[in-house]
């Protein structure tokens, strides 16, 4: 009896042990996959809806996405802040979208809305984490 | 496909989409996420209200 117990524990520690790995990671790399999987599904379609919004509505104002640079450091931190969308980034560096346009102020907000939807997702997936390890429910 | 959102209504919509994530991922239960998002939220659009009326002040 003690020994399926002790299986059972065993088993649910490694469950939850790459559950740490994978939920950050999925989480990442499409927003709010991290609870999806998890079976958080309002909290992670919210938050897939909310990061999908900001991101696409950043395009739709002609935002930049920032490519990886060294060169002036809000360009840096803007190319970190987009990173966070995950697979949107990639997406979008690969169909090329994003070029900007200096020209329109709101295109201004569209970068604004690009880095922040990444940052968000960046939340989003220390959250999933938190609920990985059973320090959130 | 581009858009054209008055000042106003980008910082709404961005207010709603980082008050939704804020709430979810910042409280432990439904009710205080639903509290703290609101909450949040109000916070947004009373700042860009706030804001743009100190703005009007400075420019009179």
């Amino acid at each position: 009896m003690a020994n399926v117990q002790n299986t059972a524990v065993k088993t649910a520690a490694a469950t939850s042990n790459s559950m740490a790995v994978i939920a950050p990671l999925a989480g990442w790399l499409l927003p709010g996959l991290g609870h999806l999987i998890q079976r958080r599904w309002i909290r992670g379609l919210l938050l897939m809806l909310a990061v999908f919004i900001m991101f696409f509505a950043g395009l739709g104002m002609q935002g930049k996405v920032y490519g990886f640079n060294t060169g002036d450091l809000l360009d840096i931190l803007g190319f970190v802040g987009d990173i966070g969308s995950g697979l949107l980034y990639f997406i979008a560096r690969a169909m090329d979208w994003g070029a900007g346009n200096i020209q329109r102020a709101v295109a201004d907000y569209g970068t604004k809305y690009i880095v922040v939807a990444g940052l968000l997702n960046i939340i989003s997936a220390v959250d999933a984490y938190h609920i990985a390890i059973g320090k959130k429910q | 496909m581009t858009f054209e959102l008055s000042h106003f209504t980008a910082a709404v919509v961005f207010s709603l989409c980082a008050s939704t994530v804020f709430g979810i991922t910042q409280r432990n239960n439904t009710r205080d996420m639903l509290r703290y998002g609101a909450y949040c939220f109000a916070l947004f659009v009373g700042g860009v209200i706030v804001a743009s009326w100190a703005m009007w002040l400075l420019k009179h």
